[in-house]
């Protein structure tokens, strides 16, 4: 009785009226021609779209500082985080002379989600101690094959010149929650 | 006599093509209603507001790979579709689509041929009908198409029973069994002589005829001998490709053909209220009779698909519980009744 909309089931017999169906019919029919003329729901989608929220966890970003060189240092708490183990990663050492390339002394050679286990919960981009991945309000594409649902760093890492633009989900709030990781972690 | 057979055979060439194209457009339709009826749009992508996506559903069912089952009969699985779309066919022949048109002196009928048994005519080639379910859930050699023919047969032979017994009422009070017959006494109606259409002296009949109907289309709620929703698609579960669209299309036909006949037998055929009022010749009358013919061909079809939108499945001891106990002696009392009522009046 949580509700109150709990009923007591009453089982008594139909009357001449609900025995012959007819009545329960037509007022059936009268319900559904109401809905011929009702407004539709369908979204066309390709011509239209449906509006998403700016903070829609969507497609995943791998950023790059301001200089150009990529965040992630293949530390692998994104992968430990993940509940779907979707994200795999290979680490590297950073030789001389690519420091303009990758921002810490380690980075990952191979990053790859699979988009396919993904489940969007946006806890590698809390996990990420170097705010590096980050997700957008971009939809992953359809496919027609497994294998191209596997995003390497080819389609993860922004490019230089085309930078992704996460500061919608990075409000301040978020901002003021990330400088205190322990929060979230340690519980 | 050339004059005679090429009117007939231009007429049987029309008739068949709009049958056909009645049944595409109805499988176009199905989908649209059905879609209206729960707030969606329904196919738009092939052609202006999807028109075209009957033909792309009949290209797609000839470039489906045809397979004819190893442990099949083989003369029989093939046979199965070609009968169950030639009844289907067959039966538009005694539908009166229009009344006569005057061409250079010469009368000729909208009807390809004015049998004086029409309705005794449409019943035998229904009962045919389902030979082509039942043999094509039998040849197929597997369970579930021939539990679906056993099905789809017995509710069949059931509720023709019904249907004939319906008739008989209405052929007592009409004293012929043709239907262009039966169709000219519904003649003038509103207007002229208030001579009603035959549902206002017949609403028990035709409402156990439009049931019966509903039954022998397999159709919702009697529609468990197919019930995609719950079994695997019964008597055409091993059939592929066009044959599987044979099946298909002519359960269209035969809607589109039921539809015709309760149109014909209850609802005035090509008679339309004011018909002897507007004061046009005899010809532009009878293109506007079957245009109104037309007109309530498409309403029952719509309502066809209108009630199977509307109402879940009966269960198989309910529709044979339905068949036998109370639309049968239904029929019966209706035609005592109708009798007595002919014996008091004597209209």
């Amino acid at each position: 009785m949580l509700t109150n909309r709990s009923k007591v089931v009453v089982k008594k017999e139909m009357n001449f009226w609900e025995r012959i169906y007819l009545p329960a019919i037509l007022g059936g029919i009268i319900i559904t021609i109401k809905h011929l003329f009702r407004r539709k729901a369908t979204v066309r989608y390709p011509e239209t779209k449906r509006y998403i929220s700016d903070i829609w966890r969507g497609e995943h970003v791998l950023k790059r500082d301001e200089h150009g060189a990529e965040r992630c240092t293949a530390c692998g708490l994104c992968a430990v985080a993940c509940p779907a183990e979707a994200i795999t990663m290979t680490a590297a050492e950073r030789k001389k002379g690519e420091e303009g390339l990758y921002r810490e002394e380690k980075y990952a050679s191979v990053y790859e989600i699979n988009m396919l286990r993904c489940i969007f919960c946006g806890l590698c981009e809390e996990a990420c101690p170097k705010e590096a991945i980050f997700l957008t309000n971009r939809i992953v594409t359809t496919d027609y094959d497994r294998e191209s649902f596997i995003y390497g760093k080819d389609k993860l890492v922004e490019p230089v010149d085309n930078r992704i633009d996460v500061t919608v989900r990075q409000t301040q709030a978020v901002q003021e929650f990330k400088q205190h990781k322990s929060f979230s972690h340690n519980r | 006599m050339i004059a005679f057979l090429t009117y007939k055979g231009i007429l049987v060439l029309v008739i068949f093509i709009i049958t056909l194209a009645v049944a595409a457009y109805s499988t176009y339709a199905e989908r649209k209603v059905a879609a209206f009826l729960q707030d969606r749009i329904g196919p738009d992508r092939a052609g202006p507001f999807g028109l075209l996506q009957p033909l792309a559903d009949g290209a797609k069912f000839f470039f489906k790979e045809e397979i004819i089952p190893n442990v099949s009969n083989k003369v029989l699985f093939v046979l199965g579709p070609c009968i169950a779309m030639l009844t289907a066919l067959m039966a538009g022949v005694v539908i009166p689509w229009g009344n006569t048109v005057f061409l250079g002196g010469k009368e000729y009928a909208l009807q390809i041929a004015d049998l004086n048994i029409g309705i005794l005519y449409v019943f035998g080639v229904v009962s045919i009908g389902v030979y082509g379910i039942m043999i094509g859930g039998w040849s197929s050699n597997n369970k579930f198409s021939l539990l679906g023919a056993i099905r789809a047969s017995a509710q069949m032979i059931s509720y023709e029973i019904a249907m004939g017994l319906s008739i008989i009422a209405l052929i007592l009070m009409t004293g012929t069994l043709s239907l262009r017959e039966i169709t000219l006494q519904q003649a003038g109606g509103i207007g002229s002589h208030w001579n009603f259409w035959n549902v206002v002296y017949q609403p028990l009949g035709f409402i156990i005829f439009l049931v019966c109907a509903f039954a022998e289309c397999n159709r919702t709620p009697f529609d468990l001998p197919e019930c995609e929703t719950e079994l695997v698609g019964g008597y055409h579960t091993e059939y592929s490709s066009m044959k599987l669209g044979l099946y298909l299309f002519s359960e269209y036909i035969n809607m589109f053909i039921s539809s015709a006949v309760i149109s014909t037998l209850y609802f005035g055929g090509f008679n339309f209220p004011f018909m002897n009022n507007v004061g046009l010749s005899h010809n532009w009358i009878t293109v506007l009779g079957s245009a109104f013919f037309f007109g309530k061909v498409v309403f029952f079809i719509f309502f066809f698909m209108w009630i199977r939108w509307t109402i879940p499945r009966f269960r198989y001891d309910q529709l044979m519980n339905l068949g036998w106990k109370i639309l049968l002696p239904l029929a019966i009392f209706n035609i005592a009744l109708t009798g007595l009522v002919s014996l008091l009046f004597s209209r």
